[in-house]
């Protein structure tokens, strides 16, 4: 359970996050949509802890993430985080990717972190793969390396910060088929996301992101059906 | 000139000698590049994260030694530090000058490899639960290093040519000890010709190692 309470968050003085509440059960999936700079990516950074808030609290199965004795690092292992850029290991295998935190953060074994690697990578389609660098996979397969890699800590929680959003239009499909899986596997996740059809079909919950606040959250068919604040209406007759 | 009659069997009598000495030259370039890369990352990581006095002491380091003859930062750590009472043997007084000047060059060069690792790279690590430490270690450092590798490179051939500086502050390096013999015998430019040759050989080696590890280092 994450539990999101009265949460600012400033980069100098221009305030991005303007008192957020929001309670995200186990196995739930949320889909976050809004227009760009409205502060769904500082949400999920400061979630994780990999940005500082200046008000209110973020709990993380009962620990403040942002409590002075917390320990950071300890709190990550059970979130893993996808980004809008792969972010893979460049100096690294597929393998050596996935296997490194398992190995390093969580004490491994060598043979157990590759163990653990391998299964992963096959789960998300890789297993031909292992010992190719990143520089020899496309986006989308470096992108679905970076869900392995993540899936590997076996957390309690993903978030998706617009997983395909720098991808070719062509490769969008398997990493939502990734994502899917996952969500199916009842896996709790929050998803930033611009793909609407996943919002509609995956999620639980879709919230509304507008200049800094939450303006509706609801279940997908009362968000795009029936779309309340005038901002949202707008914002999806855009997209359409 | 071409009164001059060459004699180089008393070089080829002393090759033993000469070729220790170049061993101390090698000795003396590795040491002062593995010190110059320890103080060149941490002045680059300094400059790059710092405030303060810290700081101004590092950006002085790095301009001094990038800035002025490296001749003058020799004579700095023997005879300057000599005349306020620090006395250093040849040996300390070449490889401090050497690690100073290697530091400063190789911090500008790692600060350049730093900024070329996109940030999103240690929100990666750090979102995996990795200590800062370790993404550092892990993560950038590798990275860095690839980026470096060719200036590291002609650091180390530049650190074994600029040694032979050593000998005027009294060090028997390779140009020392080749001083030292030629002046004996009057075989001059006999022994500097030979000393030429072995220093050529000492980098073509490096060269060639260099060019061997970083293919089986980056096979990405
Ligand atoms: N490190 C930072 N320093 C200063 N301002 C920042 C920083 N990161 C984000 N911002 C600002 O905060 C606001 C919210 O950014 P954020 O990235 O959270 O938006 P977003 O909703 O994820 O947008 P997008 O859809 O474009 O990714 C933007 O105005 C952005 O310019
Ligand atoms: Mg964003």
């Amino acid at each position: 359970m994450i539990q999101i309470r009265g949460l600012e968050k400033y980069f100098g003085t221009l305030q991005v996050l303007k008192g957020i509440d929001l309670d995200i059960p186990k196995g739930e999936v949320l889909s976050i949509i809004g227009a760009s700079g409205s502060g769904k990516s500082t949400l999920l950074y400061c979630i994780n802890g990999l940005e500082a808030i200046q008000a209110g609290t973020v709990s993380v199965a009962g620990t403040d993430v942002h409590a002075k004795g917390t320990d950071v690092n300890k709190l990550r292992q059970k979130m893993g985080m996808v980004f809008q850029q792969w972010n893979s290991f460049p100096h690294l295998t597929a393998l050596e990717n996935v296997a490194l935190a398992p190995k390093i953060v969580k004490g491994k074994s060598k043979a157990e972190a590759r163990d653990i690697a391998a299964k992963q990578l096959k789960h998300v389609g890789l297993g031909d793969k292992l010992d190719v660098y990143p520089s020899a996979l496309s986006g989308g397969q470096q992108q679905r390396l970076a869900i392995a890699r993540a899936l590997a800590m076996e957390p309690d929680y993903m978030l998706f910060d617009e997983a395909t959003s720098a991808l070719d239009p062509e490769l969008v499909g398997e990493v939502l088929d990734t994502m899917r899986l996952l969500a199916e596997d009842g896996m709790t996740m929050i998803c930033v996301t611009h793909e609407m059809s996943f919002a509609r079909d995956v999620s639980d919950r879709v919230a509304f992101f507008h200049e800094g606040v939450i303006e509706e959250i609801d279940t997908p068919a009362n968000i795009f059906g029936v779309p309340k604040s005038e901002h949202l209406q707008k914002f999806l007759s855009n997209i359409r | 000139m071409l009164d001059y009659n060459f004699h180089w069997r008393p070089v080829f009598k002393s090759l033993p000698d000469l070729l220790a000495a170049g061993l101390t030259t090698l000795e003396i370039a590795a040491l002062s590049m593995v010190l110059g890369i320890i103080f060149g990352l941490a002045l680059a990581l300094i400059r790059m994260h710092m405030r303060g006095p810290l700081k101004w002491v590092a950006s002085a380091w790095v301009e001094l030694a990038r800035n002025t003859p490296a001749l003058f930062q020799l004579f700095f750590f023997g005879f300057g530090l000599g005349a306020v009472g620090i006395h250093m043997s040849p040996y300390v007084i070449v490889l401090a000058a050497l690690s100073f000047n290697c530091a400063g060059y190789l911090a500008e060069n790692f600060r350049g490899g730093f900024q070329a690792i996109p940030d999103t790279q240690i929100r990666a690590a750090r979102s995996l639960g990795m200590t800062a430490w370790q993404s550092y270690t892990r993560i950038i450092i590798p990275q860095v290093f690839r980026i470096v590798y060719h200036p590291l490179t002609n650091q180390i051939v530049w650190a074994v040519l600029m040694s032979s500086l050593g000998m005027l502050v009294g060090f028997r390096e390779l140009s020392g000890e080749t001083q030292a013999l030629a002046s004996r015998t009057y075989r001059i430019f006999e022994y500097f010709a030979v000393t030429a040759v072995i220093y050529y050989v000492i980098v073509k080696i490096i060269l060639g190692a260099s060019r061997l590890l970083s293919a089986r280092l980056f096979r990405y």
